[in-house]
């Protein structure tokens, strides 16, 4: 990953945070910082470095470590680079009762990395999370904001054929999402 | 035949869009309210209904309303809680992406009764796809004039907005939830002052779940006296179960509460029998953090009632022999399940979403994942087993926040009823490793699987 010398956010971006923050009384600018850190994530593939949170600091008039602090708390923001293709695969309960074990192992086998790691050639991202709310058709794995259901390996095996060409995570916030102010 | 109040158009193709939802009778509850009613005359409704707070906690909703706290001059704030992340529950989730309008109809009506000029739907992030289909519906009730300045003409206006979390199952509770929404880490709030008094920006707050809001609608269309009579004694109206595990057909039930559980098992109408027509062993009646109970209890209550779905009858028998309706995440267990594996995925959880403040849930909730890790990999001694009793008890009651009780409870019942499966992990580990890596599964032939790659 090259190092992030200037950190300028889209126009498209920008005015989407400065949209979000309208939504919050005068003062609470801080309450965009979530909202603001998706797409910030969003623009940067899909992972938070140091420069890209400083910048959300200035565009929200709060210190750097009010954000850092954020950021490192809430385990949908990645503090280190991902692949282009982030897999999430529930392994809570009810998934894990209808099998949610043996799609990580097969994930695994087929992309030849372990849960947190990413392949050698930068495309996808394995990370097991806690539940998502899929308990009625697990077992069930996430990528980007899409949620894939009732699995089976051929699924898994169709997901990853397809991820191989598509980079998922920066439609994760874009500009059709919030409604304008 | 079950009485279906919140889910009574959810086959309606297009219902999730407004004209259709306003075809059947949508925002007739704004009109009743803002048109013939004073705010407090719809708190009172709610009184009536009996409607408790459909999130976990089922603490009467009207009460929690009448406590808000209004001095001149200062705004306050209705936040629906959409950070829907307790395992086994994914009513909130259905009933935003079938029903998007009848949760915004309920934030305004609720708003109105609450004097709330601004209000927030705080989702959980992961349910990303929701905020498109919310921010749709809001978009559609600001141009047909139910959001914004001077709604039907009153002297009422109402912003409403959605809020998206990044993945905390802490922020569920609401003072978290409300730190969460202010651009913080999700740490909960000493309590008292309660949100009533000091919530959102220190403001006068009420946080309710997507659930309870919705069911603000019904409840002023028919009356507070009519929704009373829905249901049985004290759990009034109806319950969104969430229907997982196990069995033949998961998903989201309205129950109208007073259903026997052996019903809401076995029925077609409901989860259809266990799949592939095993054995019952286990249930978690209400999301993860309620204790366990064993097939007979679960049915049958201590002094040999049938069980029926509802707060009073869930909790009959206290921890002892009962347990809670809790949410409504309905975690059913077929007789192959390993109590103590399934426990492990709890206490894993609980572990990762211990926020950290008060020590005895930070490093209690990493212990008990530990010692039962150690149990599951062989190496267990019963000294260990012991030491997870004792563990949990020193949690539960002794933290800010109810994550702690959450944490321990499953633990504590997982050793209260099926103690001698921890003994049969500690005296014979190497014939429970096969049932480790035995994960049963309807639609993954794993044999067939792995000899294809």
């Amino acid at each position: 990953m090259s190092e992030l010398k200037e950190v300028r956010f889209s126009a498209e971006s920008e005015a989407l945070i400065q949209n979000l923050i309208k939504r919050y009384p005068e003062g609470k600018q801080k309450s965009a910082l979530i909202p603001a850190l998706h797409i910030a994530q969003a623009e940067y593939d899909g992972w938070l470095s140091v420069p890209v949170m400083d910048k959300i600091a200035e565009i929200l008039n709060i210190k750097p470590i009010e954000v850092y602090e954020v950021a490192s708390f809430y385990s949908m923001f990645n503090l280190n680079p991902v692949g282009k293709c982030l897999i999430e695969v529930c392994r809570t309960s009810s998934c894990w009762l209808r099998g949610a074990n043996d799609v990580v192992a097969h994930i695994e086998k087929r992309l030849g990395i372990k849960d947190g790691e990413t392949t050698p050639d930068g495309k996808f991202t394995l990370k097991t999370v806690e539940c998502l709310g899929s308990c009625g058709t697990a077992p069930m794995l996430q990528i980007g904001e899409h949620f894939h259901e009732n699995l089976t390996l051929e699924n898994v095996d169709e997901l990853i054929n397809k991820y191989k060409t598509e980079t998922t995570h920066s439609k994760y916030l874009d500009g059709t999402t919030f409604r304008k102010h | 035949m079950a009485r279906k109040i919140l889910l009574e158009h959810i086959d309606v193709p297009g219902i999730n869009t407004y004209d259709v939802y306003r075809s059947k009778g949508g925002y007739a509850s704004v009109e009743k309210a803002l048109k013939t009613m004073n705010p407090q005359d719809v708190v009172e409704e709610v009184k009536k209904s009996g409607l408790r707070g459909r999130g976990g906690a089922g603490f009467p909703t009207g009460m929690k309303w009448s406590f808000l706290a209004k001095p001149e001059g200062v705004p306050s704030y209705l936040v629906c809680n959409a950070d829907e992340s307790e395992p086994g529950t994914f009513k909130d989730r259905y009933l935003m992406e079938y029903l998007p309008h009848l949760l915004v109809e309920g934030m305004i009506t609720s708003s109105y009764a609450l004097g709330a000029n601004t209000s927030y739907i705080y989702i959980r992030g992961e349910y990303f796809y929701l905020v498109r289909i919310l921010e749709k519906a809001i978009a559609e009730a600001y141009a047909n004039g139910w959001l914004g300045k001077n709604i039907l003409g009153t002297n009422y206006s109402l912003d409403l907005y959605v809020h998206p979390g990044a993945g905390a199952y802490i922020c569920g509770e609401e003072t978290a939830l409300l730190e969460s929404l202010e651009g913080k880490r999700g740490n909960p709030r000493i309590k008292p002052p309660f949100p009533a008094i000091a919530g959102l920006y220190g403001c006068p707050t009420v946080v309710n779940n997507v659930e309870t809001i919705a069911a603000v609608v019904p409840i002023i269309n028919m009356t507070g006296d009519e929704y009373a009579k829905i249901g049985i004694g004290r759990s009034a109206g109806t319950k969104l179960i969430s229907a997982s595990g196990h069995i033949k057909k998961p998903g989201v039930y309205e129950i109208e509460m007073g259903i026997t559980v052996e019903d809401f098992i076995y029925s077609d109408e409901y989860c259809g029998g266990i799949l592939n027509d095993k054995k019952l062993k286990a249930v978690v009646a209400g999301g993860s953090s309620v204790p366990i109970l064993p097939a007979d209890l679960i049915l049958t209550t201590a002094n040999g009632e049938k069980r029926l779905m509802s707060y009073e009858s869930l909790a009959d028998g206290g921890f002892a022999t009962g347990t809670m309706l809790g949410s409504g995440g309905f975690i059913v267990m077929d007789e192959s399940t390993s109590i103590v594996q399934n426990l492990h995925t709890f206490a894993r959880f609980y572990h990762h979403e211990s926020c950290g403040q008060c020590s005895p849930c930070r490093e209690g909730t990493g212990w008990m994942e530990k010692i039962i890790h150690k149990i599951l990999d062989g190496h267990g001694t019963m000294e260990d087993i012991d030491l997870l009793w004792d563990i949990q008890r020193k949690i539960e009651g002794n933290t800010i926040c109810p994550l702690g009780d959450a944490a321990a409870w499953p633990v504590a019942s997982a050793i209260r009823h099926f103690r001698n499966e921890f003994e049969e992990f500690v005296k014979n580990p190497s014939a429970q490793r096969e049932v480790k890596y035995y994960f049963h599964c309807n639609n993954i032939d794993t044999a067939a699987a792995y000899s294809s790659l």
